[in-house]
């Protein structure tokens, strides 16, 4: 086994409120100087800028989980991430039609665009990215299990857009492949109050949206090489594979 | 009062939990946030609410509400079906938004 940094929620200048330096380029190369050997691209209900960061990343050795901070119906936020293109695209269709048709006014929510190696656009999102999707937290869970995908509720231990400030508690039977927290859980002590999420696997990241937050806290995977599977397998514990949260 | 009495004044439209149609209604209460019924609903009170997962039941049965009215014609989520029926607690839709539905509501609970 060897030792892997992932920080698996990073947000793109996609996201209309990441920061406008956070094109792939710069993201690669922070993550590279911040010593990650996996990332996570993860804008709020797209996909569209996982394919460019992914080619970037992997020339510096770095993998790319590719796949979305999705919002539920509830306004819960979750990680969703799919093994290959066939299923990122699928996953992305389903975002397409379930995101309400309202549109993004950039003076208020700022820019949804994708750019590509050379920072040039190459894509801009009309619709407002941060509504929820018309579709509920177990819906969604559902779909992205349908494709094969890994979901993992979001910053569970925030005040706002979490599964407990949304739905209280955690529900009987919650299908997640894992659960993160934030930066701030350095601090709460969130997993020392609820000891109901030790049933579950844990990781934290940064839910970076500027340059200088990615790798701000990181999870430890212990895998033979790094590989979608190899990640599933670490997070469901095969084979003395295992994650630990720094 | 009891839920069955104003199935037909609300124009609601039972989706779940008929076991319950005889809670007797002391009040109610209106949130969308599951840790604020938790912490301020009382027990007896008709929760109206736009929330659909499954939570709800727990919730509902955790504060020993009467029953649960969803607005604006929502649909309760397959779980959420399942899960009133174990409980008997009932969620009833109606066409009608949180203002129109709180303020009959209040009208005749006033009474």
């Amino acid at each position: 086994m060897r030792t892997f940094r992932a920080d698996l929620h990073i947000h793109t200048v996609l996201s209309p409120c990441g920061d406008l330096a956070m094109s792939p380029g710069r993201i690669v190369e922070e993550a590279s100087r911040k010593g990650l050997d996996i990332i996570g691209i993860t804008d709020h209900n797209s996909t569209r800028q996982c394919g460019i960061t992914a080619r970037m990343a992997s020339a510096k050795g770095i993998y790319v989980m590719q796949g979305a901070e999705v919002t539920t119906k509830e306004e819960v936020h979750c990680l969703a991430f799919f093994e290959n293109s066939d299923t990122l695209d699928s996953f992305q269709v389903y975002l397409d039609s379930n995101l309400p048709e309202i549109m993004n006014d950039t003076s208020k929510f700022g820019y949804q665009v994708v750019v590509d190696e050379d920072e040039n656009i190459v894509y801009e999102e009309d619709k407002l990215l941060i509504n929820a999707l018309d579709k509920g937290m177990d819906e969604i869970e559902s779909f992205v299990h349908s494709l094969n995908g890994l979901f993992i509720p979001a910053h569970i231990d925030k005040s706002k857009n979490s599964i407990y400030s949304q739905l209280g508690f955690l529900p009987a039977g919650l299908n997640a492949d894992a659960l993160e927290l934030s930066p701030a859980s350095l601090h709460n002590k969130f997993e020392e109050k609820h000891y109901e999420i030790n049933n579950y696997q844990t990781i934290r990241s940064s839910d970076a949206h500027f340059p200088e937050e990615i790798g701000r806290v990181h999870t430890e995977f212990y895998i033979p090489q790094v590989s979608f599977r190899e990640i599933r397998a670490a997070l469901k514990g095969v084979d003395g594979r295992k994650t630990e949260i720094r | 009062m009891k839920i069955a009495d104003i199935i037909e004044t609300l124009d609601l439209k039972l989706i779940s939990g008929a076991g319950g149609l005889q809670n007797e209604i002391t009040g109610c209460y209106v949130s969308d946030l599951l840790s604020d019924v938790i912490g301020n609903a009382r027990e007896g009170e008709l929760w109206i609410t736009l929330q659909t997962h499954q939570n709800i039941i727990a919730v509902a049965s955790l504060k020993d509400l009467a029953a649960i009215i969803l607005v604006r014609g929502l649909t309760a989520e397959e779980g959420t079906i399942e899960k009133s029926n174990l409980e008997n607690i009932p969620v009833l839709t109606t066409t009608l938004d949180t203002f129109s539905v709180a303020g009959i509501l209040y009208q005749l609970i006033k009474k």
